[in-house]
């Protein structure tokens, strides 16, 4: 079998301040991690390693710094990788970034070709969800969106069996191979990398891929193939009210329960 | 062909998403700043019978595919039927539910149709000069807003989480038109199939329905405590919510949490007690209509957002809370 993890590096979002004058974010010093719900996606690869055997290539796109996603999926068992790494790629949106990674599948398809691409089911800093079911689709494979896990692989029929977390339960599905799958935190714990797996990962070459190394159609990557624009970033709003503070040292309780129950009374909620 | 603004109609097993009237309610909004017509698209099997009722929400018309293939939702048919209806009638804008079956869905109409979607939108509107869909979204775990539009291709595509808009009200004497279309696919174009579905009960719990919500946070200093909580929630006719501390303390669990990670809602009455009021909170319950907030700390932040502060220990003020409600209701009969 043949397994490619989508991987992207993240700003690590508990980390992210903004700049209260220019309204933008202060990216400086903020650590790098690997996207913890692709994290995720890469311990439900390693399980299906661990248990049938499969060879698992992970796929990152991003600056030249992002080889440490990859380096780290290699520490903990990932087999190699591929960094997409151009300025024709920078500034995509989800539409241009699942074709970039899309066109990389299908160039790692000629000589190896995917039963399954896992991805997370999103990226913590745009909290879209959308590049997975962007690249499913343009691949043509089935679907497996919020899966919690897989309890069966037939390869005679070539069908897996997932559990998929839904609103109101779970559902099980059977899939088609190849398939993508995105997958949730609920799922696995991540396993930790051994020191000299982690030395040995440090050490490793991470094969880096700029746009002459696979078919395609440039106007369709970076800023100029991402129909959606953003017109301008700023911090949240304050709310625009002028709260009544009422305080339990100066006012008796049953005061303030008495007002705070009749203002509710007032605007009709009861 | 008259400019059109679209809302998909989400149901399962015959049961409505609320959300989807809440599209249609901001769907007006916007259709009467385009000078457009509102649509709903309505996508299940027998659905037919149910397709009068986006129209008492709003809807000018309602596209139908009704067909056995779409008796559970499937991300490749119900992208195919929408992908094709798209395509013959070419909305301006189309509006999904940022529920996990819209999450699903969108991502793949809009690869298909290779046009922009923006996901989780707190904020949409028509810009006056452009008359382009502004939409707006928080990145970044709520740090900050993003306004983001989609020039050219079309349609604008955005999702919208449940309880971000309002409800906009029933009105069962509009009339409306309903169009049915086909799908025109067979089982054997599926890659997936269902096996089963397990429910789970403790996932049917919605705190995005609830009317009032009594949150607690932190400060509320120990799980027991919490049925000071309900016994509030209880007299007011409303359920009990967390903040993301309360949840990792294991006081309650997830499906009560409110913010970023957790849930949106918009009830009436938002009642926190113990809770600091951190962004990643807020951004999930400042549409409530009304905001009363407990913290022992003047400074805390849950005061900038509400509209009656208390100032003291949650844990006298929450009881004194429910007596006093209590009274009145007695008193009111
Ligand atoms: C990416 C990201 C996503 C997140 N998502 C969420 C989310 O979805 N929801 C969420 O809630 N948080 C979320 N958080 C966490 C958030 O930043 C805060 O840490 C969290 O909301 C704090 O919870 P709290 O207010 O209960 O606890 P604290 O911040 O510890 O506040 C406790 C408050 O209780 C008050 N207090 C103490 N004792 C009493 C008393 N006896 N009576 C009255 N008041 C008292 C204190 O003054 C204090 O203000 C997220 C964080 C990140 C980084
Ligand atoms: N630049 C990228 N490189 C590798 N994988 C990505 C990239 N962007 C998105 N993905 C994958 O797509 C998933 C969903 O991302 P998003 O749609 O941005 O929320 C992520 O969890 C990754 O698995």
């Amino acid at each position: 079998m043949h397994l490619v993890v989508c991987v992207k590096q993240v700003p690590d979002a508990t980390e992210v301040k903004v700049d209260p004058v220019k309204g933008t974010l202060v990216r400086q010093g903020v650590p790098s991690i690997a996207n913890p719900y692709d994290m995720h996606a890469l311990e439900m690869a390693l399980q299906l390693k661990d248990e049938h055997g499969a060879k698992i290539t992970v796929l990152s796109m991003g600056p030249p710094q992002a080889t440490d996603v990859i380096k780290r999926s290699i520490s903990i068992g990932a087999d190699d990788g591929r960094l997409l790494c151009d300025v024709a790629f920078a500034g995509s949106d989800t539409l241009a970034t699942s074709y970039i990674l899309s066109q990389a599948i299908k160039e790692i398809e000629k000589t190896d070709p995917v039963d399954i691409v896992f991805a997370g089911k999103m990226a913590i800093d745009g909290d879209t969800a959308q590049v997975g079911p962007g690249i499913a689709t343009r691949l043509g494979y089935s679907l497996v969106t919020y899966c919690l896990g897989i309890d069966g692989i037939d390869t005679g029929r070539s069908v897996i069996k997932a559990r998929r977390q839904l609103e109101g339960g779970c559902e099980v599905v059977e899939a088609d191979l190849p398939v993508l799958i995105t997958v949730v935190k609920e799922a696995n714990e991540v396993r930790y990398a051994s020191l000299p797996d982690l030395i040995k990962s440090i050490r490793s070459d991470v094969t880096v891929w700029n746009k002459e190394f696979f078919e395609l159609d440039i106007p369709q990557c970076g800023l100029k193939g991402s129909p959606t624009q953003v017109k301008k970033i700023f911090p949240p709003p304050p709310k625009d009210v002028t709260p009544e503070i009422m305080n339990t040292g100066e006012t008796g309780l049953d005061e303030i329960a008495n007002t705070v129950a009749e203002a509710v009374s007032k605007a009709g909620i009861l | 062909m008259k400019k059109s603004v679209w809302i998909f109609i989400e149901q399962t097993d015959g049961k409505f998403n609320d959300v989807s009237w809440e599209l249609l309610g901001k769907g007006r909004e916007l259709a009467t700043a385009l000078d457009a017509e509102l649509c709903g698209v309505l996508l299940g099997h027998k659905v037919i019978e149910m397709a009068e009722e986006p129209v008492y929400y709003g809807a000018d018309k309602v596209f139908v595919i009704d067909d056995p293939l779409l008796e559970y939702y499937r991300t490749q048919p119900y992208a195919h039927g929408l992908v094709a209806l798209v395509k013959e009638y070419k909305p301006e804008v189309f509006l999904m539910g940022a529920t996990y079956l819209g999450r699903d869905l969108s991502g793949a109409v809009a690869t298909h149709l290779k046009t922009g979607l923006t996901a989780d939108c707190t904020v949409l509107n028509i810009d006056e000069e452009t008359k382009l869909l502004h939409q707006t979204r928080p990145a970044f775990g709520g740090n900050i807003m993003a306004t983001i539009y989609c020039a050219s291709a079309r349609p604008q595509m955005a999702t919208v989480r449940p309880r971000v808009m309002s409800m906009p009200d029933r009105d069962a004497s509009r009339k409306g038109q309903i169009i049915e279309a086909k799908l025109g696919l067979k089982e054997t174009d599926i890659s997936t199939r269902r096996v089963e579905f397990v429910c789970d009960p403790s996932t049917s719990f919605r705190i995005e329905d609830a009317q009032v919500i009594v949150a607690g946070g932190r400060g509320i200093g120990d799980g027991a405590n919490f049925k000071l909580l309900k016994e509030l929630a209880d007299v007011l006719g409303g359920v009990v919510g967390a903040s993301r501390a309360a949840v990792d303390a294991g006081w309650l669990d997830w499906s009560h949490q409110v913010g970023q990670t957790g849930h949106t809602v918009r009830p009436r009455l938002y009642i926190s007690a113990g809770i600091s009021g951190a962004i990643q909170h807020q951004v999930g319950m400042e549409g409530s209509d009304m905001i009363i907030a407990i913290n022992k700390d003047p400074d805390a932040s849950i005061f900038k957002i509400a509209d009656y502060g208390i100032v003291g220990d949650a844990l006298e003020i929450v009881p004194a809370l429910t007596e006093a409600f209590r009274k009145m209701k007695g008193e009111s009969g």
